[in-house]
């Protein structure tokens, strides 16, 4: 979230500190503080979306095969979706450095 | 024509809230309560005036509501006192940094324990820093003209911050003064229709109160801050505008028999028209002796107070707010921060009296101004005293 956008000083920042643009958030890459990012085994995937469903921050996009993928800018490492995936098709893999 | 009636104060008010067209009145009337909401409620049950009112389940709840409510662009009032505006807290603090202008009357009163219903500055002096706008009200006149002041400041675009009326429980919230209620005419003519330069709007979205992350939470704090000391010109203008209509004049500081005087009495609220009589009485024995009293209390009118403090030697400085392991009451200590290593300052004295509804009699405003001048001879051991409390 610390995007070098968000920096501004007192006489710049919004009125009353509203967000003026809608679905800015679009803008920050929220997953920079994940310590932990999901891995999909397409082996065991069977497209069902359950990941899709329950990614608290809608992360998760399908591609042109029909596997669930997720965006890494967006993706906080929750884990929610491994733990939701009726397949064990999905492992938290620790971040590196 | 106005017309000067016989009327209850939190009444009054009530009128004078309808009068300036209240959209939203959420309120949640718990003991110790005045009859401000109570009335709003009737007048807006009888069609007196079209305004929601919103019984809400608590006073955190009830300030919860008026966010919501001037966010979409209603003019939104509530009224609170001693523990209930305590309660409001927790919320206090977020229209002010949002710049969302609610309008709230608040009857001061003591905070428990032990149980107390009646008058002092405790319970708004808990909330002195939650960046409001804040006046004090002498007597019922001034409580009507403050409250329609208060939106008038409020809700100018070039300040936009909330604003609180403070009245003194009981003292005037359950007293009937003659009170000069305007015509609806007149009021319209002072207090525009509500413009918000932002309002929650399906058409036009925008996001209030995100997250302020350690990069932007000071500059955001900064900018309310910076707004607060702006506003005090927008209060000014009012206040000249206000003049011009109704014909009562209003300063940040009311001066009283201050010329010449020796020492100054400083108060705030309706201990002050004791402290006027105690003025007369003193001056007529040859004493020169003065009062001040502060209306404006946030923003603090530094300048002016300097300015109206003018050749006096000795302030004393009468708090009715008790804050334990202090080094004195929240008054004396903004004025004694204000006069510090100023060439000339006067010397500052710090009192507290008229506690959870003790009388502070024209007797005991002497004795305060015999001890300050006393303390101007013979610094005194400590950094305030408490007047009138019993040892035995």
């Amino acid at each position: 979230m610390a995007n070098s956008d968000a920096i501004v000083g007192w006489k710049t920042i919004t009125f009353g500190c509203h967000i003026l643009e809608p679905g800015n958030a679009a803008n920050f890459r929220t997953g920079d503080w994940r310590s932990q990012r999901p891995v999909v085994d397409k082996e065991k995937c069977i497209k069902c979306g359950m990941c899709w469903v329950f990614c608290p921050d809608m992360a998760y996009s399908q591609d042109e095969d029909g596997y669930f993928v997720v965006d890494l800018e967006y993706c906080k490492g929750c884990g929610i979706c491994a733990h939701e995936c009726p397949k064990d098709a999905i492992t938290m893999v620790p971040e590196e450095g | 024509m106005s017309k000067r009636v016989g009327i209850e104060v939190s009444i009054a008010i009530a009128e004078a809230v309808g009068l300036a067209r209240a959209e939203v009145i959420p309120a949640y009337p718990i003991t110790p309560q005045t009859h401000i909401v109570e009335h709003l409620s009737e007048m807006v049950a009888n069609g007196e005036v079209d305004a929601e009112f919103v019984p809400v389940e608590s006073e955190h709840a009830a300030m919860s509501c008026c966010c919501g409510s001037i966010a979409a662009g209603a003019r939104t009032f509530t009224s609170s006192s001693s523990q209930g505006l305590s309660l409001m807290s927790e919320i206090l603090y977020i229209p002010s940094t949002m710049r969302l202008p609610i309008v709230m009357v608040v009857a001061n009163r003591a905070m428990s324990a032990p149980i107390s219903i009646w008058n002092d500055h405790q319970d708004i002096m808990v909330q002195r820093d939650i960046g409001w706008i804040q006046t004090f009200a002498e007597n019922g006149q001034e409580a009507v003209d403050l409250t329609l002041h208060a939106f008038r400041v409020a809700e100018d675009r070039n300040v936009s911050l909330p604003m609180i009326v403070n009245i003194d429980g009981f003292t005037l919230s359950h007293v009937i003064e003659p009170i000069e209620l305007p015509d609806q005419e007149e009021v319209d003519k002072f207090l525009p229709p509500f413009k918000p330069r932002y309002k929650l709007d399906p058409r036009r979205p925008i996001s209030m109160g995100p997250v302020g992350i350690p990069e932007v939470y000071t500059e955001a704090k900064v900018a309310h801050d910076k707004a607060m000391k702006k506003a005090k010109r927008y209060i000014l203008k009012a206040w000249d505008e206000f003049e011009e209509i109704f014909g009562r004049k209003y300063n940040p500081v009311e001066s009283y028999r201050t010329e010449d005087a020796e020492v100054l009495l400083v108060t705030m609220g309706s201990i002050s028209e004791t402290a006027m009589t105690a003025v007369d009485a003193m001056r007529d024995a040859g004493q020169k002796v003065g009062l001040l009293r502060i209306r404006l209390w946030r923003p603090f009118p530094g300048q002016e107070f300097r300015k109206a403090v003018g050749k006096a030697k000795v302030l004393a400085v009468i708090d009715r707010c008790l804050p334990p392991g202090a080094l004195c009451g929240p008054v004396g200590a903004e004025l004694r921060s204000l006069f510090y290593k100023i060439p000339g300052a006067p010397k500052i004295f710090s009192f507290v009296a008229g506690l959870g509804g003790r009388d502070v009699t024209v007797e005991r405003f002497e004795e305060i101004v015999d001890k300050a001048r006393a303390f101007a001879k013979k610094r005194p051991r400590e950094l305030y005293e408490v007047i009138g409390v019993r040892e035995k």
